[in-house]
């Protein structure tokens, strides 16, 4: 960087609003669609899990060491099958929420008392309306905060899919790195953690509103 | 399927050919980088993190501000905060290391930290019934218990850096992350490809040896709380 210039240029941030917030949409979209993907393949799963308890270390131990593989090499894996696509970068994130999700999942269900159980089996809940209408419900606030931490991570993650073309706003770090000018990779870098920490106030605030008896016991107590 | 073939037949290829076994853009000198790189910066963030988690974790003081690292940190883009690193400070080894270590130091301060936390307060209390002073407190009662917990915060800080220090290499650091980061820029797949398998090796190993590492260290009557990750 050539002495004197400063760590943000303001103008450039005025100058560019349009196409960041452009960025910051395929941002969140890389980024939050994993997530949504994770939550599909980990609630069943998770279920399965509970349910059969064997299943359950295996399936732990896979989701660990798909965690355990850095991003970057796993992009370049599936670009032979998916090529420099959006996709290439959105499965290996979706695996990666795996590691948080199945867990949490298996967790909350496994909160649940065991009164409540023999409660819904008593007024003739079978095993799956037990499960999804009155176990999953019991298990929010524990699944939930295995979604901050998988959307949190998730969001920051997508900017390393900048190297096969697809970062979302890790645009702005390759190319500052390339124009030598700090202004995009410091807006890029808060602009993640924004969305990130944004995401996970509002991930706070669907489990207020999912979870309304948790609050009741709060103002009972 | 075929396709899957070709592809592992490319990485044998690859790896076999005796130019990737010799001098500065070997796999060995490449690999000793990615481990110098990795080691050192867990090292220190081990240093840090555990200190200020034993140090948190037992005396309760400053536990919010523990939780709000650990949340922030989570948040912050390290591809981002690596390459700005570089623009900042030209491409040198020790500031990225320093970012490495500012990125591995928050899962182990907050997982030390849980753990400590989450001992039975009776199990501390009858510790210190038995005359154990505030230090052995520490050392003999809730070290071993947070131990499952400080081995994960320390796996999970070992797997961010060493993937981080393979996109190090994008803004122009050696180690394993090379390969692919040039493979790319030259079009040759089969570099990386081949440089991407020898970083999924290298992660799984560091995978097998903290789990081999709980299974060691960790006290009998843990292990069935220590099953949870």
């Amino acid at each position: 960087m050539s002495d004197g210039e400063p760590l943000v240029r303001w103008d450039w941030i005025a100058d560019h609003a349009g196409e960041l917030a452009d960025y910051t949409g395929v941002h969140l979209r890389l980024g939050l669609l994993p997530v949504v993907f994770g939550l599909i393949i980990s609630v069943p799963l998770g279920i399965l899990c509970h349910r059969w308890r064997w299943l359950y270390p295996p399936v732990l131990t896979v989701a660990n060491i798909l965690y355990s593989i850095p991003s970057l090499a796993l992009f370049m894996i599936f670009v032979r099958y998916t090529g420099l696509t959006e996709r290439t970068v959105m499965i290996p994130l979706t695996l990666y929420t795996l590691s948080v999700l199945v867990p949490n999942v298996v967790d909350g269900l496994a909160s649940v008392p065991e009164p409540v159980r023999l409660a819904a089996t008593a007024m003739g809940f079978g095993p799956i309306r037990s499960v999804v209408q009155v176990e999953l419900p019991i298990a929010v606030p524990v699944v939930i905060a295995g979604v901050r931490v998988a959307a949190v991570s998730s969001i920051s993650l997508v900017a390393v899919g900048q190297l096969i073309g697809q970062g979302g706003l890790g645009y702005y770090i390759t190319r500052g790195l390339q124009l030598d000018f700090p202004t995009p990779i410091v807006t890029a870098i808060v602009l993640i953690m924004l969305l990130a920490l944004a995401t996970d106030a509002l991930l706070v605030l669907a489990q207020r509103l999912l979870t309304p008896w948790s609050r009741n016991k709060v103002t009972a107590a | 399927m075929n396709d899957l073939l070709n592809q592992i037949r490319l990485v044998a290829d690859w790896l076999t050919s005796s130019k990737q076994w010799h001098g500065d853009d070997g796999i060995p000198h490449r690999l000793l980088e990615h481990l110098t790189y990795s080691g050192l910066s867990l090292l220190f963030a081990a240093l840090i993190g555990l200190t200020f988690g034993l140090l948190v974790g037992h005396t309760g003081r400053g536990a919010f501000a523990v939780a709000s690292v650990a949340n922030l940190a989570r948040a912050v883009p390290t591809f981002g905060l690596v390459v700005l690193v570089v623009t900042l400070a030209g491409l040198s080894t020790t500031p990225v290391l320093v970012a490495l270590v500012a990125l591995a130091i928050p899962p182990i301060l907050i997982n030390t930290f849980e753990g400590v936390r989450g001992v039975d307060p009776d199990t501390r209390d009858a510790a210190r019934g038995v005359g154990m002073t505030e230090w052995e407190v520490l050392v003999r009662v809730e070290v071993p218990m947070a131990l499952p917990l400080i081995l994960l915060g320390l796996r999970v800080a070992a797997i961010q850096v060493v993937a981080t220090a393979t996109v190090a290499a994008y803004p122009g650091l050696g180690g394993l992350g090379r390969f692919i980061v040039d493979g790319l820029s030259r079009n040759d797949y089969e570099l990386v490809i081949g440089g991407s398998t020898v970083v999924v090796v290298l992660a799984l190993v560091v995978q097998i040896l903290f789990t081999a590492l709980r299974r060691f260290v960790v006290s009998p009557g843990l292990r069935v709380s220590a099953s949870r990750t």
